[in-house]
């Protein structure tokens, strides 16, 4: 994980290099003269070779600074930390709320194998993972905030605004959760120990849930880790939609107004987050399945 | 497994033997069999005929479209409802819908087909390379995944479009890139089981060179799993390319690409919503087709799963 993190930290310090212009030109804006140009290159460390560039890259980063907004001028981190909350709770009730159902879905898929609800439950996870999440997001909100009114169109103050982002954000993945859990629930329902523990006069409740849910639990988890990634990055179409004041519109606002310290410092943000979450995924193995244990 | 091993080359039969086999009862080898579990699954044939039915309208679309997509406005119908005259209504400026949807379709088809197998092509030479030689290449190769990884992939796009600029060809590019890491790590785990079977054992001990081995014997055993993923992946990155268009990273206004129509008709939503509703719909219906084609195509190549 560490050396991972380390080429992550190398490719979004490149980034700033492989960008076309010089970024001395960029920060200094269009109309200074070489003089200015010259005086920025220096202050910002440009005109020494790239390995000590890098170091002194690293060096500020251990001090948590990320450098400064083009456009606003402000430290990174502090434009970062106002948006952080917004998209963080957006994301965790995302996941919150596509896991639960996802898994419902999954498993009376996998228990009521081709009857209805297994066909209902499917069709629902192919059309999930189908519609983007722009066109779902903009679909309800012409539905549910335009014509009926219910909840509000855009901004993150009350729980209602919570509402239809997370929704959208959510859908694919609860779509991906329930095809998933089936799959693996399909198989394990399948093993000798759940014949054993039918056998044995156990209730089918404690049999799907005790016996064969844990097992087939673990590619769950692991699933649930690689979403969050999707969901990461789904974030920034979402917010886009839903004008929500969270981290993707702030990259989205970066990309397109070229501000490149605001573009490092989220991308940075992003990937370790993903990193850090694949780490705890790795963790959960060991608690669901004790016969899983790492060196 | 077993099923690949006697589809490729190795298994060199005696001709008449093969005759009187045709003769005697319907033959059936491990393509039959696919076709037969495909056959038999019927969503997944009509969403692989309502695909073949798309690549066909996207080419002969500049002949299909009614109207020019870009340059024809029809100001005395702006925001117009669907009607006879133009089957989708008209957008804000007076252009036909329809017309723009099916052009559209070259874009994405385009972008969501050339991502897929750039992604693909990358990623299984990598794969291969890395199972079959392990050592350092093996080493480099999965920590480049490893690295692209972790990196969301709508993130990662992002990242490609702001160091390139906008433009639809990097949007194919940026597709592309973060296909390749999930593409080497399924044929590498192929490659690896594949190398210890007999069959390959076999084939180098009557001295066929590496570059064979790999590419002949190797490759089609595990050209099953690509296919499907391929598949997949195609329905995945064309949403992903509609997003970034949609973000206003891709493709720009006029043209007429699906995400990027969505974007254009945001601000009319209230009064004109036909104008979102069919690029949306169109979005859909093609990753849905190439969904449930991916779903058929795995379990018809999956010799594991055998219904009922």
């Amino acid at each position: 994980m560490i050396p991972t993190l380390m080429l992550v930290v190398l490719i979004v310090f490149l980034f700033v290099h492989i960008l076309p212009g010089d970024p001395a030109r960029l920060v200094a804006g269009t109309d200074a003269d070489e003089a200015t140009i010259t005086l920025i290159r220096e202050d910002l460390g440009l005109d020494l070779p790239l390995p000590k560039q890098f170091l002194r890259y690293v060096q500020e980063l251990s001090h948590g600074n990320l450098g400064r907004s083009l456009r606003t001028k402000r430290p990174v981190t502090q434009e970062i930390a106002e948006r952080f909350l917004a998209t963080l709770w957006l994301t965790l009730s995302s996941m919150a709320w596509s896991v639960l159902f996802g898994m419902a879905i999954g498993i009376s898929s996998a228990v009521w194998r081709n009857r209805w609800p297994d066909r209902l439950g499917m069709t629902l996870a192919v059309s999930g993972i189908s519609f983007p999440a722009f066109a779902l997001g903009m679909m309800l909100m012409q539905v549910f905030s335009v014509q009926l009114g219910w909840l509000p169109t855009v901004g993150a103050e009350t729980w209602k605004h919570y509402i239809l982002p997370s929704l959208t954000l959510g859908a694919a993945v609860a779509a991906v959760m329930a095809r998933f859990t089936r799959a693996s629930f399909v198989e394990v329902i399948q093993e000798d120990y759940v014949r054993t523990a039918r056998a044995k006069g156990l209730s089918e409740s404690l049999v799907v849930f005790k016996h064969t849910l844990r097992n087939a639990l673990i590619p769950v988890v692991t699933m649930m880790g690689l979403q969050f990634g999707f969901l990461l990055g789904g974030s920034i179409v979402v917010e886009t939609v839903f004008n929500w004041p969270g981290l993707g519109r702030l990259l989205v606002d970066a990309v397109n107004q070229r501000d490149y310290p605001v573009i490092q410092g989220l991308v940075l943000l992003f990937s370790t987050e993903f990193i850090l979450i694949n780490l705890l995924v790795d963790v959960l193995y060991g608690a669901i399945n004790p016969s899983i244990r790492y060196k | 497994m077993c099923c690949m091993a006697q589809s490729t080359p190795a298994s060199a039969t005696n001709k008449s033997e093969v005759l009187t086999i045709t003769t005697s009862q319907a033959l059936r080898t491990p393509v039959s069999e696919v076709v037969r579990k495909f056959k038999k699954q019927k969503l997944a044939v009509a969403a692989g005929l309502f695909v073949l039915l798309l690549i066909v309208a996207a080419c002969a679309a500049p002949w299909l479209v009614p109207f020019d997509p870009e340059d024809y406005f029809d100001y005395d119908a702006l925001n117009d409802p669907p009607s006879l005259a133009h089957w989708f209504g008209v957008d804000s400026l007076g252009r036909d819908i329809f017309s723009r949807v099916l052009m559209g379709a070259r874009i994405s088809l385009a972008a969501g087909l050339c991502s897929v197998a750039i992604g693909a092509v990358i990623g299984t030479l990598m794969g291969l390379l890395a199972g079959y030689y392990q050592g350092w290449c093996e080493r480099l190769t999965m920590r480049i995944s490893d690295v692209l990884l972790a990196f969301p992939g709508m993130l990662l796009a992002i990242g490609v479009v702001a160091v390139m600029g906008s433009s639809m060809a990097n949007v194919i590019i940026a597709v592309a890139v973060f296909s390749v890491p999930a593409f080497a790590r399924l044929v590498r785990g192929n490659t690896l089981a594949l190398k210890q079977m007999t069959y390959v054992e076999a084939v180098r001990s009557v001295g066929a060179s590496d570059f064979t081995i790999m590419l002949r014997h190797i490759l089609p055993g595990t050209i099953s799993p690509i296919v499907v993923y391929g598949t997949m992946r195609i329905g995945t990155s064309i949403i992903t390319a509609a997003s970034l268009s949609f973000l206003g990273m891709g493709a720009r206004p006029p043209t007429p690409e699906w995400g990027a129509m969505l974007n254009e008709a945001r601000a009319d939503m209230v009064i004109a919503p036909h104008v979102a509703i069919f690029p949306a719909l169109a979005i859909f219906l093609t990753v849905l087709a190439f969904n449930l084609l991916g779903d058929g195509l795995r379990d018809a190549l999956d010799p594991k799963i055998e219904q009922k």
